[in-house]
């Protein structure tokens, strides 16, 4: 099959590819950029391990071609990090046990952020709605929610 | 069996250190199954079978392997005819191998939709899809067997002309042309039953469900040139994985090395060989590493589920709420092969209740269903909902407190079991106690259609072989590699049961999972046995590694092994208190003095601590919907030892999730023809984070005397209780009793209307 040139910004860093246009976004960034932080869990978009963020919006690269991404700014679990500074959500899943297996955890930090970036004070009803598209099986939330609160509070003390 | 002499004081143990593998977890650069590469890598994708239950007449191959793409296509046909199948699995009986081989490729009949019938290896995943589409099988239709009362009906369709009867924990009899049964029994039941005052009877069933790890199952093999053979996995067992692989493909098992990479969740499902040895294969007639990546839909069609059951059970009671006497029929769901969790499910129906008489029957039934697999205290949760549900309707009848009736019941130490040897140490009275003095249990639940519900619930976990190495660097830290992969944080729950053991720091510590060419064997991660089994190991290692230290010290200091104290990571002369070593001091001196010290330990420890439990739920019915909403839930467990607090409190968290999905949402949906309707996570519906309240754990630490510190097992039991406690509070929300599973709002509204019309 045809592969398509495609350019895109990930994690700030300018990328040029090739990828077939049946290839999802999720798949070229795992299989032709070995971003593979990003997981596949159902392929169909209803377990959000595979939350990136593309040009602001919070998407499932399942769900997307990765044709669909040229021009796209793309934030990945690898862009989450500064370095080696890890983001707060990031600490407080890690000092919280807000994972067990963690392999949906790229996405939940992902989709997290996204909240974060949108509110900085989400109540737990909040964080709730706003994670209901990833799924795990392992924890049982409760220690999800409370890293994200968490890591919320850490980010509006950084602000002051 | 060890009774170890438990510290007063613990310095390492109960502390909740970070785990060391968490940082590549939040960054993304963990290596799952699927992040594993190999340079001219080939893709492997299976077809299978769109039928439930069909004889293979013919398979042709020939268009798959003139796609321009494709490397190598295999059927049964390329696989070994096992000459000596029936291998001996120690206490779990006897298992066939070549039903292992036929579950992983189908010989000569298909069993269940989406068995695997033949696979390709292509360039990529999506060439090796499409060239599987044009393998064209001839199939001659048969009956599907579906649920376990038909399987078992007088005129069934039969699956297997021959079988072997299942066996896991407990050997069964063949007693039908589709199910072998087992039987245990204590006491007189007929004259426990006329000393009872009441006496109920009841029915239940429950649907197959799935464990539903997030990760699917996904697997690379290279077949070497010299043949041997390398398999990348994700797998709760290398070993099992390698023994497996070596019975079926009839290679000797010292020709495989498995190597475990992170695993995406297990829950018991990723225990044994699927897709591993159709990639084998593929790889040797491709000359290339292949990888096979199963999607979603083939996990839900051809991997998991566990049973789906019939239940029907008859409880004695006398005026004062004594239990005199039980009688326990379990059918459960085997799969298309037989050996599936009827034994534990149906000997753990009464244990955590002392009643003198009891006569218990299980039957594991063969449907054409994928081969059920272990999930998190396997076959429990059906028979405790059953039981736990006619425990709340005597203690209503009888006008008794729940907790009280419990506690005049409860299984004690000592108490003889129905499978025939004393109880352990347990703390079920101690775990009613706490449910009766916590605030959750003293408050108003208030407002209408709503209701609180109680159930107790037990597990057995297992010990199991486990293998342990510490191997002591000269700066003083420590290597420490099991057998054992982690699935949830077990690599700091043991490192810190080294440094707990060595006297030094948890970060002094550096654990590994090791491969099976690299670490002693290990059973799988599973029965909640890790932390606790390969935590031994761990202390055994760790006592060689100090008694070597202190020959060393000896040495140094020209006196006899016997002259040194070892205090809390310090090696003291006994004979001149002066001189003292601390560990990373001698550690500096061991190339010196001889070289460097390592140690092993192979443990398979008995002494296990069994795991109780009593949850408590609040939930509310919107009466018009049938919908429930879980409002308050609190767990109380028994924990022995909490090594690492917050981990334990994942476990009763994750468990109790999982059994609230169980009980409310989560079921395989058949048509009549044997398909699987629901191959999807909308469709399969898991609970998600808006499903479920926070869930409280209350954590109690009765120490298990089989373990150095304390521990038992904490993973599984806590899965076993939600669905009765769910279903008790139903009743006590709206009235209503409920007698399958999963309680679904459209079969509450059938029920609240039955008791309205």
């Amino acid at each position: 099959m045809n592969r398509q040139q495609v350019t895109a910004t990930i994690n700030g860093e300018h990328k040029e590819f090739l990828c077939e246009p049946r290839q999802s976004l999720l798949e070229v960034l795992r299989d032709e950029l070995f971003l593979t932080g990003t997981k596949e869990g159902c392929n169909d978009g209803n377990c959000g391990s595979c939350n990136v963020i593309l040009d602001g919006t919070l998407v499932n690269s399942c769900c997307i071609f990765g044709v669909e991404a040229n021009g796209g700014h793309i934030t990945t679990i690898e862009g989450l990090s500064k370095g080696n500074e890890l983001h707060p959500l990031q600490q407080t899943f890690l000092e919280g046990t807000g994972m067990q297996c963690g392999f949906c955890t790229p996405g939940f930090l992902i989709a997290a952020s996204a909240l974060l970036d949108e509110n900085s004070e989400p109540t737990e009803e909040e964080i709730r709605h706003w994670l209901v598209g990833n799924l795990c099986r392992c924890t049982g939330y409760d220690k999800i929610v409370k890293a994200v609160q968490d890591a919320a509070l850490i980010l509006r003390e950084r602000a002051l | 069996m060890n009774d170890y002499v438990i510290p007063e004081k613990l310095r390492v143990v109960g502390t909740t250190p970070i785990r060391p593998d968490g940082h590549d977890k939040v960054t993304g650069r963990a290596k799952f199954g699927d992040d594993f590469h190999l340079p001219g890598m080939l893709h492997g994708k299976v077809l299978r079978s769109p039928h439930a239950h069909a004889r293979i007449k013919s398979i042709d191959t020939s268009h798959a392997e003139t796609f321009p793409g494709v490397h190598a296509v295999v059927t049964a046909a390329d696989f070994p005819k096992i000459s000596s199948n029936v291998i001996d699995a120690g206490e779990a009986g006897q298992i066939d191998m070549q039903d292992v081989a036929d579950n992983c490729i189908a010989r000569e009949k298909v069993f269940y939709d989406g068995h695997a019938v033949a696979a390709v290896a292509a360039d990529n995943a999506h060439i090796a899809e499409e060239a599987a589409n044009l393998i064209q099988v001839d199939y001659e239709l048969l009956d599907p067997v579906m649920d376990v009362r038909s399987a078992m009906a007088d005129n069934a369709t039969v699956l297997h002309d021959n079988f072997l009867p299942g066996a896991f924990l407990a050997p069964t009899e063949k007693a039908l042309p589709n199910a072998s049964k087992l039987e245990l029994a204590m006491g007189d039941v007929s004259a426990g039953f006329d000393e009872a005052d009441i006496i109920i009877e009841r029915e239940f069933t429950t649907e197959t469900v799935h464990q539903g790890y997030i990760e699917t199952h996904i697997v690379t093999a290279q077949w070497g040139a010299n043949g041997m053979v390398t398999v990348w996995t994700t797998t709760q067992g290398q070993f099992a994985i390698r023994d497996q692989l070596a019975l079926v493909l009839e290679l000797p098992m010292s020709a495989i090395t498995v190597i475990p990479l992170e695993i995406g969740g297990g829950f018991g499902g990723k225990d044994s060989i699927y897709i591993d040895p159709l990639a084998v294969v593929l790889s040797k007639q491709s000359g290339r590493p292949v990888k096979m990546v199963m999607s979603r839909a083939e996990t839900l069609r051809a991997t998991g589920p566990s049973s789906g059951t019939y239940i029907k059970a008859r409880l004695g009671v006398k005026i004062d709420g004594t239990l005199v006497a039980a009688e326990f029929h379990g059918a459960y769901e085997a799969g298309a092969y037989s050996g599936g969790p009827v034994a534990p499910g149906v000997s753990t129906a009464l244990t955590r209740y002392n009643i003198p008489n009891v006569k218990i029957e299980g039957y594991d039934v063969l449907v054409n269903k994928p081969k059920v697999k272990p999930y998190r205290a396997p076959g429990a949760t059906p028979s405790n909902f059953a039981v736990e549900t006619m425990i709340d309707e005597l203690c209503r009848e009888l006008k008794l407190d729940p907790v009280e009736f419990r506690l005049h019941n409860a299984l004690k130490t000592g108490d003889r079991l129905v499978l025939g040897f004393p109880c352990p140490e347990i703390g079920g009275v101690e775990i009613l106690k706490a449910v009766q003095n916590h605030a959750h249990y003293q408050s108003d639940i208030g407002g209408p259609h709503r209701g609180r519900g109680l159930a107790y619930g037990f597990w057995f976990g297992a010990g199991l072989p486990s293998s342990a190495d510490l191997m002591v660097n000269s700066d003083g830290t420590v290597q420490l590699c099991s057998g054992s992969p982690d699935m949830s944080g077990t690599r700091i729950t043991l490192a810190m049961q080294a440094a707990e053991a060595l006297g030094i720091e948890p970060n002094d510590i550096f654990p590994s999972v090791g491969d099976t060419a690299s670490v002693g064997y290990s059973f799988q991660t599973v029965a909640s046995r890790t932390t606790f089994a390969t935590g031994i190991a761990v202390y055994q290692a760790a006592q060689d590694i100090l008694a070597q230290m202190a020959e060393r010290a000896a040495l140094i200091w020209q006196i006899a092994t016997d002259n040194i104290l070892i205090d809390g990571g310090r090696f003291v002369n006994k004979t001149n208190v002066q001189q003292c070593f601390t560990f990373k001091e001698l550690a500096g001196k061991l190339v010196g003095t001889g070289g460097p010290i390592a140690a092993r330990a192979l443990a398979s420890p008995e002494g296990v601590g069994f795991q109780i439990t009593a949850h408590l739920v609040d939930l509310a019915v919107d009466t018009e919907t049938g919908k429930v909403d879980i409002l308050r839930y609190t767990a109380f467990q028994d924990a022995g030892k909490a090594v690492h607090p917050d981990f334990v409190e994942g476990q009763i968290q994750g468990g109790t999730v999982q059994g609230i999905g169980w009980a409310l949402n989560e079921e395989y949906f058949y048509d009549g023809a044997g398909h699987l309707k629901n191959t999807s996570l909308l469709d399969y519906r898991m609970p998600t984070i808006l499903d479920v309240p926070n869930i409280e754990a209350v954590i109690l630490e009765r120490p298990n005397p089989g373990h150095p510190y304390g521990v038992r097992g904490v993973g599984e039991v806590p899965i076993v209780p939600p669905a009765a406690a769910i279903a008790n509070a139903l009743y006590d929300a709206v009235g209503i009793r409920m007698n399958t599973l999963p309680m679904t709002p459209a079969k509450i509204l059938d029920k609240l209307n039955s008791i309205t019309d």
